[in-house]
């Protein structure tokens, strides 16, 4: 699959502003996902029979939605470099945002990388700091949370007590089924995320004998869908896992790791990535690799934030908006 | 009590720590550079030692593929040695960016 959704670096942010004074309206869904992917911050985007709407926020607040949570994603904490030399501050800032959210969210997910290095003190920092916001939290690691020296046995230890394998779990929550998946371990030369066999075999048992009705959110670290293989981001075996949940009717997959919104619809299953609470990285193909982007200090809030998703009850349509530090 | 054995154990551990550095070969450098070793491909004779030294904001580790070798993540400017004894073609690659390959081949 390839990032159908992603957007053309083109689109300048005249024409996204006259999609969006366009009010979504006569646009055909490439325009329209490309409108969302780009500006982000302050809309909110349904989702209706496969078909997606963005209106900005305060629009579109779905009357029906019987909770929301928020996701927040790529904290790096322990990172100090000229990205952003305290995203200890940067976390604090995103966590002060979904205390004042209007709706108070059920929960919280974070799709990985807490920490920068694994180390004990980053971990803590990243809980106390996120404990602020007195939600539960739901973690899946990312590649920074387990290269520790036991390969990541101190996340486990965590965060893991609930959990499978390296650290798989789902539960339930207002009638939706949530899946936490690892694919930041045993990666192999010269490809990108991996579930493996095993994290598969759970996956199919786990929703075995569920309605087709259920309402599924899926999130992990690295994306699983494949936005740009040459800087490894997607999972080499994502294609078995969709393979298990294409015959529901609602499946949402949430991810961290590219520290950017990218979106993309294909059937009933919607694709999308938060930003990150500590630094940019670059479009795929605006620079030659991955990593920190460096942005002025002055514009580095408005490259920062978090989601909050909302969930209709019985219909199946949700609702993600996603939310900068800057305004 | 430390018995004679134990002494001379020690003392044989102790001159193997002094007398090896003197009997390292040929040295290699390979950078880590932007999510590339740098160069991507290098010959060393057997016995060589290869340091890598990551230069990018972000960790990387440098795991054998088609040997043994497995580094902890290393943190910006921090390096890693590993002393390639047999002769052979050895791919390795960066255990958290698996698209980061590399290839280390070692002449007798």
């Amino acid at each position: 699959m390839q990032a159908e959704g992603f957007p053309r670096r083109e689109t300048t942010m005249s024409d996204k502003r006259k999609i969006h004074d366009d009010s979504g309206q006569g646009l055909n869904r490439r325009q329209t996902l490309e409108c969302m992917a780009w500006a982000g911050a302050g809309l909110v985007w349904t989702l209706n029979g496969g078909v997606p709407s963005a209106k900005l926020i305060g629009a579109a607040e779905a009357a029906t939605a019987s909770f929301s949570f928020a996701q927040i994603s790529d904290s790096h904490i322990g990172f100090n470099k000229p990205a952003n030399p305290n995203p200890n501050v940067t976390l604090s800032e995103a966590i002060a945002r979904i205390g004042g959210l209007p709706n108070k969210p059920a929960f919280m997910i974070h799709t990985g990388d807490i920490t920068h290095l694994s180390k004990p003190k980053e971990f803590d920092d990243a809980d106390q700091l996120i404990g602020a916001a007195k939600l539960d939290v739901h973690y899946v690691p990312g590649e920074h949370d387990v290269i520790d020296e036991n390969n990541g046995e101190a996340y486990l230890a965590r965060y893991g007590r609930l959990s499978q394998g390296k650290g798989w779990y789902s539960f339930d929550h207002g009638g939706a089924h949530f899946i936490g998946l690892v694919n930041v371990h045993d990666l192999k030369a010269g490809g990108m995320g991996n579930l493996g066999a095993e994290q598969l075999t759970w996956l199919a048992a786990d929703v075995e004998g569920k309605s087709a009705s259920t309402p599924i959110v899926v999130f992990a670290h690295l994306p699983l869908w494949t936005i740009a293989p040459e800087w490894g981001w997607g999972t080499q075996d994502s294609a078995q896992a969709l393979k298990l949940l294409a015959r529901f009717g609602s499946v949402t997959v949430l991810n961290g790791h590219i520290h950017q919104i990218a979106q993309k619809i294909e059937g009933n299953m919607t694709f999308h990535t938060a930003r990150s609470t500590a630094f940019p990285q670059p479009a795929p193909g605006a620079a030659p690799a991955p990593g920190p982007q460096l942005v002025p200090a002055e514009q580095l809030r408005s490259y920062l934030g978090l989601s909050s998703v909302r969930i209709a009850r019985g219909k199946g349509p949700l609702a993600i908006v996603d939310s900068t530090l800057a305004g | 009590m430390m018995t004679f054995h134990k002494l001379a154990k020690l003392s044989a551990l102790l001159s193997i720590f002094f007398v090896g550095p003197c009997l390292a070969a040929d040295e290699l450098s390979i950078a880590i550079d932007n999510f590339a070793f740098t160069p991507a491909e290098a010959t060393v004779k057997a016995g060589a030692k290869v340091v890598f030294v990551n230069h990018d904001d972000i960790p990387h580790s440098v795991v054998g593929e088609t040997i043994k070798m497995h580094s902890k993540a290393l943190d910006t400017d921090d390096s890693f040695s590993f002393v390639f004894d047999k002769p052979g073609e050895f791919i390795y690659f960066c255990g958290l960016h698996p698209k980061m390959k590399g290839k280390i081949t070692v002449t007798p």
